[in-house]
């Protein structure tokens, strides 16, 4: 029995054009299910956005992409993203490096909640700030939580265990005996967290980063259920068009420019999760 | 003349676990000390509470008569090396060289002339724009030494720094070590070792410790020769523990060993339980049977490159190890002789 699988091998090797035939078979379920259920709604929705009163043409391109509303949407969408992702920067390395080398009871429990927080849903936080800050809520604050600081602060309350998990793993992957060395060498704390922690954990947190930016830039759930006066994301701008005025086309511009953008920023995302996991082989 | 390094009662404990126990232990200015012992000895401990990596919850340490143990580790002033290198994988050789430098705020044309300075000390200065991944073992080594002496330290404290290497490079990074020495005659050193040999090459004095205690210090030559403790005739220079009876107390002593009546040297306070000789396996000597030895089982033989290393068991069932030139076949009856002037030692001291 135990030859079978050597002989098999054998003839793989013995036939490359057989043995890529093999590849191919294997490569063709999951290239299906992509094209079935990615590529042939984004060519949908890609022909929808080409589609003008006269036939095909890139009018709705141009108006989309000239006015104000969309121009608004995507400086707000932008801005949004990367307050989000810098307070949760921020905040997550400031929690991560509190748990990971300051010892306090409880510290192991509270980095295994990061994990819980992670399977919420977004409207949940949305829904507690209401509670808490919303007109009626135990700390109301007026018109706060209604307005772009609101959705900011939801999105940064949301999105920060996605920093403080791999924070939290890099963290825990530089050496002790690193920080005993450089303080050793006359390194107060601050210069050991400078030059020796944080950039050994870089890779790491701006995986970290990226992906919050890539997922705060399509977010959806917190502001529609906040309901910010004034706040129009793209998906709000895609969910405008396309659900409340049926202008399908010009949902359908908004959306792929949504797209590009993702896709950009995921991309970047994977060279620097690449980076991530090639230092922390190193650091082992 | 004050100490470079005194611990004075220190004990560290980690919860329940009594890491280490009322050391007292000095270190002159420019002398070698290694604390020599097994795993779980104290001997890193000791070394950690030095550099302020760890807490005394007793006892003080001082430097050149000061007291730091209150002091953080970057207040103290210490170089340190250690076993896995420790080297800052994000920076450059000389980038981690010039660590302590820039912590300590020199001026910058200083620091550079300093890393210049002890990469070629070490003989790593081709090596100064290498990350520490492109480097091997050894030379990763050269350059955590190289960053501990830039700040010039008073102390340097070596946590098993060769225990990474392989057997050929330690040796090389021990003529090294020797030769560094040689160029930093004002520098104290404190060197942890579990390896004998490293100790005996390297010190000018050794500790010997176990179970988190002292259990003696002392020259290389006297605690090799005369140890005062069983555990040091055996940890160091794995002498042969040979129970005997205690004939005449004295200096010599006389021991029946066997029918044997031999002298021996009593090296500590013996007490009132039994003893035993410690005898080098160099020292025993093997032959034919013959009324003046003791007759003995060939039980194992290991060639050793210079010559043979025996498992040996005596008529009482003790088994003793001996290093001859001449090889014995396996089973072999053989006579075993003891010379007169070992060190004899109270078991279980």
């Amino acid at each position: 029995m135990s030859v079978a699988p050597a002989v098999v091998s054998e003839k793989q090797r013995s036939n490359p054009v057989s043995h890529s035939r093999r590849g191919l078979v294997w490569l063709l379920p999951p290239l299906v299910v992509v094209a079935v259920f990615f590529g042939y709604p984004l060519v949908l929705v890609a022909g929808q956005s080409l589609t003008t009163d006269t036939g095909f043409g890139l009018g709705v391109w141009a108006e989309v992409l000239g006015s104000a509303e969309f121009r608004d949407a995507a400086g707000q969408t932008v801005l949004l993203a990367l307050g989000a992702t810098a307070g949760c920067v921020l905040l997550g390395t400031f929690l991560a490096l509190v748990i990971a080398f300051v010892p306090f009871p409880g510290a192991r429990t509270l980095s295994r909640l990061v994990d819980t927080v992670l399977a919420f849903p977004s409207f949940l936080i949305a829904l507690a700030f209401t509670f808490l800050y919303g007109s009626a809520g135990v700390f109301g604050a007026g018109g706060f939580l209604y307005s772009p600081w609101g959705v900011l602060l939801a999105e940064i309350t949301f999105y920060t265990p996605f920093v403080m998990r791999p924070a939290l793993a890099a963290f825990g992957q530089v050496p002790g005996v690193h920080l005993d060395v450089a303080a050793s060498l006359g390194a107060r704390p601050w210069r050991v967290l400078g030059r020796v922690v944080l950039p050994a954990a870089l890779p790491s947190l701006a995986s970290g980063a990226c992906l919050t930016l890539l997922l705060a830039l399509n977010e959806f759930g917190i502001v529609l259920f906040l309901g910010a006066k004034g706040v129009t994301t793209l998906p709000m701008l895609v969910y405008g068009k396309g659900i409340v005025t049926f202008d399908f086309p010009a949902a359908s511009v908004v959306a792929l420019v949504d797209v590009a953008i993702s896709l950009l920023l995921y991309g970047s995302y994977r060279v620097l999760a690449g980076r991530g996991r090639g230092a922390a082989v190193d650091a082992a | 003349m004050t100490p470079a390094v005194e611990f004075r009662g220190v004990s560290v404990h980690f919860g329940r676990t009594r890491a280490l126990e009322s050391l007292d232990l000095t270190v002159a200015r420019g002398e070698t000390l290694a604390l020599l012992g097994p795993s779980g000895s104290g001997k890193s401990t000791a070394l950690k509470a030095l550099a302020g990596f760890v807490r005394p919850n007793a006892g003080r340490v001082f430097l050149d008569g000061e007291d730091v143990t209150d002091l953080p580790p970057h207040r103290r002033g210490l170089g340190v090396v250690v076993q896995s290198y420790a080297l800052f994988p994000h920076m450059r050789v000389d980038a981690n060289v010039a660590f302590g430098l820039k912590a300590r705020r020199v001026p910058r044309a200083e620091v550079a002339s300093r890393v210049a300075e002890v990469l070629d000390l070490v003989g790593m200065g081709a090596y100064a724009r290498r990350f520490p991944r492109e480097l091997s073992g050894g030379q990763q080594q050269r350059v955590a030494l190289a960053r501990a002496l830039a700040i010039r330290p008073g102390v340097l404290l070596l946590d098993e720094p060769l225990s990474a290497l392989d057997a050929a490079l330690r040796e090389d990074m021990i003529a090294e070590l020797l030769r560094l020495r040689a160029e930093l005659p004002d520098t104290t050193l404190v060197y942890v070792t579990h390896d004998q040999g490293e100790a005996l090459a390297l010190a000018d004095r050794i500790a010997v410790m176990r179970d988190a205690r002292l259990v003696e210090a002392g020259s290389c030559e006297q605690l090799y020769r005369r140890p005062a403790s069983e555990f040091t005739a055996s940890f160091l220079g794995a002498a042969n523990l040979i129970p005997v009876d205690l004939v005449s107390e004295g200096t010599p002593a006389t021991v029946r060993l066997g029918e044997r009546v031999l002298t021996a040297e009593p090296t500590g306070a013996l007490g009132p339980g039994p003893v035993a000789l410690g005898v080098r396996p160099h020292r025993v000597g093997v032959g034919a049977p013959g009324a003046d030895t003791l007759p003995a089982l060939v039980r194992a033989v290991q060639w050793r490159g210079t010559g043979y290393r025996l498992d040996l068991e005596l008529a009482g069932g003790a088994t003793i190890r001996a290093e001859v030139s001449e090889t014995f076949a396996v089973g072999a009856a053989v006579g075993v002789s003891i010379p007169d002037g070992c060190p004899l030692v109270g078991v279980g001291t």
